[in-house]
């Protein structure tokens, strides 16, 4: 849990015991990096975003999921300023985005879905040009070892490969020492390797202390990555929560699986599993259960005391892509 | 000629690191040792650091561009050597003064080169930048439009400059043409007017223009006919009145007029046309007042 998390726990739980503090505690809490509230955009007749809400706060690492088309590249960009929203108030680091000064967007890095190399420069020099952009950007070598781009900070920009160009996305959105950073699908078309190795540079930005607003197609990275994950579908947000809780994860059943030799006897199952087991084509045994430790206790003292093996057990939760699915099929 | 400019700017760029204070790796969180410390950002040191730092930069991109040094100085030259070489010993009119074709072609070639590396190399450049996304991620940042405008004007005027020596120093080395001094100023003039002109409308086009493929073709249709009838390769008297009525629309003419004027005379004053200068200044309000009111940073095919 990161620390913003767990002060933001402790404001909960301490606000909930004390009624009379609540007002004042409302009022010292900073106000959050990103509060968004009815957002609707509207490309002439169609409607984008119906009206959502959200709120990150300092030092967060807040996931932004949805399908393509439900909304969110439109959402994002109207957070960084380059659309303007139809109707809806919209507050990031305190300021309106489309009418933001350019010394707010100093306080911004941006890693865009698509970018190309700037034509003609080594790595470093594109780090550079960049660094000019700002009044006070970090240092340049530093910020290419932070990204691990600094073997490469003579080569030519355009000749990386896809996952150190990823990563040069990420120096030129780090190089003006933001305070929130928007990564908007940093690691789509990455080979595994790739894709863990950004997942490090994230961890390094979360040990800086910056606020991250990430979209992604990926569950794992934002199982991984995120404390908070939002879910929009078709303009709306359909669920909000934390990787473990999103989409009442947490309460839904776990599946137990194993397989039996034919030859066993499933009657002779402590009637309280039998009734609750499902066999599917391929002969797997699957047990819904809401009191694992129980169940398994059962379940393996039944197999011992007949001496019979559970093969391929398992015990497994459901995935945050299952409840994904669930959550986006509805709509 | 370039490989003295990289030479240059390779010495440079060896001077700053030496330039650098040997303790700067003391400033490094990391502990890596090759961290040299970055002094204060252009962004920090002023609009015009600012500007000076982007035209920096777009100048070593558009340098680095094999597209922009074969089509801004190759082309021309080569253009100019066989022009001279075909018809040199012929004779036209110039604003009443019967010169060689010789001296004719060396304003023509420099008001094509002047429309390639203003005109051409930009909406190629900027739709290019602008469809990759490198545009928007540079407007992600603080730097301001005019900025990024000016530093680029900028970088063009130098890339046109350097284009000009190049041709008036072959020019005068294996062709023995020369300008007055005065009629040399002159010539600066109009190619710094045209080449801003130009730009602007560079501006503007690319940004009528949807997608990367379309910007070579577009460019072509619209500079190659007017070079013919713009007396950048043939003069304007061989002309019908019809065309040469047309050619005065457009904005190549008016270029080329005046760099010809320079090539027949020898004061300042009638070595520039300042009907011509109006005539492009205004073209390159039209362009401006058409980019504020359509020109986008974002790529056009954005996706919602």
């Amino acid at each position: 849990m990161t620390r913003a998390a767990r002060a933001r726990t402790l404001t909960v739980m301490f606000s909930n015991s004390v009624d009379a503090a609540v007002a004042a505690t409302d009022a010292d809490r900073p106000e959050p990096v990103i509060r968004v509230h009815g957002l609707v955009k509207r490309y002439g007749e169609h409607e984008a975003v119906h009206g959502i809400d959200l709120v990150v706060q300092r030092g967060e690492i807040f996931a932004f999921l949805g399908p393509n088309g439900a909304g969110k590249t439109t959402t994002v960009e109207v957070l960084e300023g380059f659309r303007q929203a139809s109707a809806g108030s919209v507050s990031v680091l305190g300021h309106d985005p489309w009418q933001a000064p350019g010394a707010w967007r100093a306080r911004l890095g941006i890693v865009l879905q698509e970018s190309g190399a700037e034509p003609g420069l080594t790595t470093r020099e594109c780090v550079a040009l960049y660094a000019g952009y700002y009044p006070a950007p970090r240092n340049i070598d530093e910020t290419l070892a932070l990204v691990g781009l600094s073997e490469q900070a003579g080569e030519r920009a355009a000749k990386l490969s896809g996952g150190q160009r990823r990563r040069l996305d990420v120096a030129l959105a780090l190089i003006g020492d933001p305070e929130l950073i928007f990564l908007d699908e940093p690691t789509t078309g990455f080979d595994p390797s790739a894709r863990r190795a950004a997942w490090e540079v994230v961890d390094g930005l979360r040990r800086l202390g910056k606020t991250i607003f990430l979209t992604t197609h990926y569950m794992e990275e934002a199982e991984r990555l995120a404390d908070r994950i939002a879910v929009i579908a078709a303009g709306r947000i359909v669920a909000e929560g934390t990787p473990q809780t999103l989409g009442g994860r947490q309460l839904e059943a776990t599946q137990i699986s194993f397989m039996l030799d034919g030859a066993v006897d499933l009657q002779t199952l402590p009637p309280a599993l039998a009734e609750r087991l499902a066999r599917d084509d391929s002969g797997l045994l699957r047990l819904s259960s809401t009191a694992v430790t129980a169940d398994l206790h059962a379940l393996s003292g039944w197999a011992l005391e007949r001496g019979v093996e559970l093969g391929s057990l398992e015990v497994s939760r459901p995935t945050l892509e299952d409840v994904y699915l669930q959550l986006t099929s509805e709509e | 000629m370039f490989f003295l400019i990289k030479r240059l700017m390779r010495l440079w760029r060896a001077r700053q690191l030496r330039a650098a204070p040997a303790d700067a790796g003391i400033a490094a969180g990391a502990g890596a040792a090759n961290v040299t410390a970055d002094g204060p950002s252009a962004a920090a040191r002023g609009p015009l650091a600012m500007v000076l730092h982007e035209a920096g930069y777009d100048l070593r991109i558009s340098l680095r561009s094999p597209r922009a040094r074969f089509m801004g100085v190759a082309f021309p030259i080569v253009l100019l050597v066989i022009f001279i070489g075909v018809f040199g010993n012929d004779h036209t009119l110039v604003d009443g003064t019967r010169v060689s074709l010789k001296v004719f072609y060396v304003p023509g070639i420099l008001a094509m080169s002047i429309v390639v590396n203003a005109y051409a190399s930009l909406v190629i450049s900027i739709s290019g930048l602008r469809e990759t996304g490198v545009l928007k991620r540079r407007r992600a940042t603080p730097v301001p439009a005019s900025v990024l405008i000016a530093g680029q004007a900028l970088a063009t005027v130098v890339n046109t400059a350097i284009t000009a020596t190049i041709l008036l120093v072959v020019s005068r080395l294996f062709y023995g043409v020369t300008f007055a001094a005065p009629a040399l100023a002159a010539t600066a003039c109009t190619t710094l007017v045209g080449t801003l002109a130009f730009a602007c409308i560079g501006y503007a086009v690319s940004g009528m223009i949807g997608s990367q493929e379309a910007a070579q073709p577009t460019v072509q249709m619209t500079m190659l006919p007017l070079w013919f009838i713009s007396g950048v390769f043939i003069p304007i008297t061989n002309l019908s009145p019809a065309l040469r009525d047309l050619a005065d629309v457009f904005p190549v003419q008016h270029l080329s007029n005046s760099l010809h004027l320079a090539s027949v005379h020898a004061t300042f004053g009638a070595s520039i046309s300042a009907t011509d200068m109006l005539v492009l200044a205004a073209w390159a309000l039209g362009a401006g007042a058409f980019c504020a009111w359509r020109f986008s940073w974002l790529p056009a095919g954005a996706s919602r």
